[in-house]
């Protein structure tokens, strides 16, 4: 019981603490769209939960009453059930009118979500595998056209348009601080305009079940000031960066020998696998594996030796390397900023 | 079959003349209980209703009584099953990074969960208790078309076997359960385990639809007397629209997962959107029973919540006809709402308004129930027993559950806490507090009528107060984390996320609540074994089914009764009034007309059989060979047939031969 009480000292202290903040909640909203939903959210439950004290009271009334136990049960007052039905009434109506303007109130509210997003500039086309996203910059000139995975970029303050679709399951992508979630379905094409009010980094995750990963299917909008995502865009679109050290450029040679390539593309070198995440920047990435591990030389290694192990089920095999060739790799990719 | 030649005794002057109209029956008529005193007709009627002595005689029964009192335990069992698996899941989820289970059970726990609480304990039990109670509150012998009602148990057992068993073989579905493709699909979903979910599904289907059958022809025939559709009780309304509701749903999910097991097995491609299928046609399906599955698990629970305030409250359910049309009004809506289960999916947004809209109106029914009952409860002090406080704690959730699916309702709040944890609170307030509490109260108001013992009052009140706080200790703060951004079915969630905490009190509250169901099991027991002797009428309540002895006997009533008002026995202080004329030799029925209960014709109702069973063995055979090759259908069809001509041999009753 006390280490119970406890506990639910610690939730209640962290609740105070953390308020609604976090980088991944509906209630610390950084977006336009997110910041209307916040509020549709605080105020539908405001509304429910005055309407559920409300009958919560009509409940406890009853019990305060008077004991009508000795009449026959079916000798019934005729004018206090008139007076209830009365009653009856009214609440059934105050409950039409509710309702209605609930559904005035979330339609005007789809509305406004739906303007935001009408000019977008940039358009992003995210594409759901299991279990990582595809990022792709869509632009008129086709050499820059950049592909990435997992983490998306975008100018902070602009609006911009993402094209959710998917190769093989369902997936949903959710970013709770800018936007609600839409899903990728395979062969449908779906329409999100997001927005950044200030530059910040906002987690989201996969919304709609998709196998044995669901759970490790992170991703990240990075918001920048405009003129740092021009310059992030014009290095990304850099071929990758050639090896310097000799352990590195074993890793390259290991990596391009090995099962890697099969799967994997290195802008510059003939690694053009496109079933798994492009790694031609992959050491500018902040996470590893969909946001499952944070970017750092001994988190390549592990994700590299033991893919099964960090991510069981992933489509990531086990390459047989002996512990040589591991650090060389993961020296080389190390290197691909 | 004879005309009715039934009267009711009260219409008659004079006893004799009554069984004077019983002797002048045609030649091969038997014995009838017109005028018999009452331990010769006891004898005739034991004899002709009881079930066969043996383990043959009990697997033959085709009593209503006994098939509810199996369904009955068979779905508890089912409870405790899938409570347990979430109380794994909810061990793995109390921190971090947890290790207890890895993905793969991870994924088939929760899908066993959602299968095992809609499909084997909800659906079932709420149409277990209908089982036993619709033909005792309309005054019958039996429910129609025993057979069909024992066959339909024998194959919902069949399914939960088939189900579980997979599970102990790793081998059960692992991919939700409303399984969406192309996940479940060909492709994405190998070996069998999509195929234990699309099959299982089957199973169940088609034990409600017997169910669903049996109870509407029961309801519109075989009323008692003077049972017109103003005096049918509230009970029985809501089975009778729930069974309206399986009949026009359950096909759309016989169409989803029979599709899923083409495309799986055949090689058809109707949901491969790369060669022309599409991927959103199986939610439309699904949802189209999936909606108003909710629904059919709700319904009853608010007939038992109608059934319940009446007793104690001591008064007739204030706005009888509001009520009906209410349950009437829910049972046609439930089918207009599905696509809210799909905003997130990209549909067009005027269509998707449409669907806010509809999904707010059926608030609107609801809104009216609640009133009614709150103006019943109105009338006076309340008697509070723990049937009564259950129901309190369905008003306390329930009216939760209710507000925020009209928050889910609206298309862009939708999108911010569909499927995250919030959902989860949301149909765990509906499901639980909605119809798994009035569950819990009907258990507390009918055990005496079952057993013909109470059960503990004191033990009641602890258990109502282990549950109430054990639920809402669980389920309450799932609101909070979903709207932090936590997804449901994950099967672990990083600690930067801050979810740590807050996900170890949920889990605190889940082994509390699922202590309380530990203790309800004991009350259970120990009222079996221990309780005080009930009496017929332990509640002082008007409907029928409290008219015969605790437990009924198995004929039910000695005499079919008469009705006179909504509340028989409040009405008729003294004896009920009884009709007489139905012969006590063979298994016969009063069958009466739909909208007014006049005394129509007797009809034979079926007799014990194994052949039930035997085809029970044979489609659940048939079924579960298909989920390896479409040609079981083919090689299934032989025992199949040969059970069925069986089941159906002839009598040689003279009414068999015309």
């Amino acid at each position: 019981m006390k280490r119970l009480a406890s506990i639910a000292l610690a939730t209640a202290i962290t609740l105070l603490l953390q308020g609604c903040a976090g980088w991944q909640s509906a209630l610390d909203p950084k977006g336009p769209a997110a910041s209307e939903l916040a509020w549709l959210i605080w105020f539908f439950t405001g509304l429910c939960a005055v309407v559920w004290a409300l009958v919560m009271i009509a409940l406890a009334v009853p019990l305060t009453m008077r004991s009508r136990l000795h009449i026959d049960p079916l000798v019934l007052d005729a004018g206090a059930d008139n007076r209830k039905l009365r009653a009856v009434m009214i609440a059934v109506g105050l409950t039409a009118v509710i309702l209605v303007g609930l559904t005035l109130l979330s339609f005007f509210a789809n509305r406004t979500l739906a303007a935001i997003g009408s000019d977008a500039a940039l358009t992003i086309r995210v594409t759901g595998h299991q279990w990582w996203w595809e990022v792709r910059y869509e632009d008129a000139t086709p050499s820059r056209i950049l592909t990435t995975a997992n983490e998306i970029h975008i100018p902070a303050g602009e609006p911009v348009r993402l094209l959710l679709t998917s190769t093989d399951v369902i997936h949903s992508f959710w970013v709770p601080s800018l936007s609600g979630k839409l899903d990728l379905v395979p062969g449908r094409m779906n329409v999100l305009d997001i927005k950044a009010d200030k530059p910040g980094v906002y987690r989201g995750q996969c919304a709609e079940f998709c196998g044995a990963q669901h759970a490790n299917m992170g991703t990240f909008i990075i918001a920048e000031p405009r003129a740092k995502f021009d310059a992030w865009w014009n290095d990304q679109l850099q071929p990758a960066a050639a090896p310097t050290s000799d352990e590195a450029k074993a890793g390259e040679n290991l990596f391009l020998k090995r099962p890697c390539v099969m799967c994997h593309k290195i802008g510059g070198t003939p690694a053009g696998g496109t079933v798994a995440p492009d790694l031609t920047h992959v050491a500018s990435r902040q996470t590893l594996a969909a946001g499952t591990l944070a970017m750092s030389r001994g988190n390549l290694a592990a994700w590299i030796a033991d893919p099964q192990g960090v991510k069981p089920g992933s489509h990531m095999p086990v390459v047989d390397l002996s512990g040589d060739e591991l650090n060389a790799i993961v020296a080389y990719l190390e290197g691909l900023k | 079959m004879s005309s009715a030649d039934l009267t009711s005794e009260r219409d008659l002057p004079s006893e004799r003349e009554a069984s004077a109209k019983g002797d002048i029956a045609p030649e091969h008529d038997g014995p009838r209980d017109t005028g018999m005193d009452d331990a010769s007709l006891h004898h005739w009627l034991t004899r002709t209703w009881r079930t066969p002595p043996g383990i043959i005689g009990a697997l033959s029964s085709v009593d209503h009584k006994v098939i509810a009192r199996r369904y009955l335990i068979t779905a508890f069992l089912f409870l405790c099953l899938g409570g347990l698996n979430a109380v794994v899941m909810r061990i793995q989820l109390s921190g971090p990074q947890r290790g207890l289970v890895g993905p793969d059970l991870y994924n088939q726990l929760f899908t066993m969960h959602g299968v095992t609480m809609m499909f084997l304990f909800a659906v079932p039990i709420v149409q277990a208790t209908g089982i036993y109670l619709v033909p005792l509150m309309v005054g019958t012998r039996n429910i129609a078309f025993p057979r069909l009602n024992a066959f339909s148990f024998w194959i919902y057992v069949s399914g939960g076997l088939f189900a579980w068993v997979s599970f102990a073989l790793a081998m059960a579905p692992d991919v939700g359960w409303f399984a969406y493709v192309p996940l479940s699909g060909p492709e994405y979903g190998p070996g069998k385990r999509a195929d234990v979910w699309a099959q299982m599904i089957t199973y169940t289907e088609v034990s409600s639809l017997a169910v669903a059958v049996a109870t509407i022809v029961t309801v519109f025939k075989q009323r008692a007397p003077g049972m017109s559709l103003d005096k049918i009780p509230l009970y029985v309304w809501a089975l009778l629209v729930t069974s309206f509701v399986v009949v026009f749903a359950m096909p759309a999910v016989m169409i989803t997962s029979t599709f899923l097991i083409l495309d799986r097995l055949v090689g058809t491609h109707i949901f491969n959107p790369a060669e022309g299928g599409d991927a959103l046609l199986f939610q439309h399906l699904f949802w189209f029973f999936g909606h108003p599955e909710v629904y059919i698990i709700f319904l009853p629970a608010t007939g038992m919540v109608s059934a319940i305030i009446p007793a104690f409250a001591r008064r007739p359910a204030f706005g009888h006809l509001g009520l009906v049309l209410s349950l009437i009004a829910v049972g046609f809506l439930s089918f207009g709402l599905w696509v809210h289960h799909m905003f997130a999916t990209g549909l067009p947004k005027l269509g998707a308004s449409f669907f806010t809209a509809s999904s707010m109106l059926i608030a609107i029914p609801n809104g009216v129930q609640i009133f009614c009952w709150l103006a019943t409860l109105w009338d006076g002090r309340p008697v509070i027993r723990t049937p009564l406080l259950f129901v309190f704690g369905f008003f306390f959730t329930f009216v939760i559950g209710g507000l925020t699916g009209v928050m889910l309702a609206s298309v862009p709040l939708d999108l911010q806490v569909h499927d995250t944890y919030f959902v989860v609170a949301h149909f765990h307030y509906v499901l639980i507090g909605g119809s798994v509490f009035p569950l819990l109260a009907a258990a507390y108001f009918w055990f005496p009528k079952i057993t013909g013992r109470m059960m503990s009052e004191r033990l009641g009140r602890w258990h109502f107060w282990l549950a109430m706080i054990g639920f809402n200790t669980a389920f309450f703060p799932m609101h909070i984390v979903g709207l932090w951004g936590m997804p449901r079915r994950v099967y672990t969630y990083p600690a930067e996320l801050g979810w740590g905490n807050i996900n170890l009190f949920i889990s605190a509250g889940a082994v509390l609540f699922f202590l309380s169901f530990v203790l309800f099991a004991f009350n259970l027991v120990h009222g079996a074994l221990r309780g005080a002797t009930a009496g017929d009428n332990p509640w002082d309540a008007g409907t029928l089914e409290w008219a015969t002895s605790s437990p009924p006997p198995s004929y039910n009533f000695a005499r079919i009764p008469v009705v006179t008002n909504v509340e028989p026995l409040w009405a008729e202080r003294g004896a009920l009034p009884v009709a007489t004329g139905l012969r006590v030799d063979v298994r016969e029925l009063l069958v009466s007309t739909v909208a007014e209960a006049y005394p129509d014709i007797r009809e034979k109702s079926a007799t014990p059989s194994i052949w039930p069973l035997l085809a029970a063995i044979a489609v659940g055979a048939t079924f579960l060979y298909s989920i390896f090759t479409p040609w079981a259908i083919v090689w299934g069809a032989a025992p199949i047939a040969v059970t069925l001509v069986g089941w159906f041999w002839p009598k040689g009753d003279p009414e068999d031969e015309e």
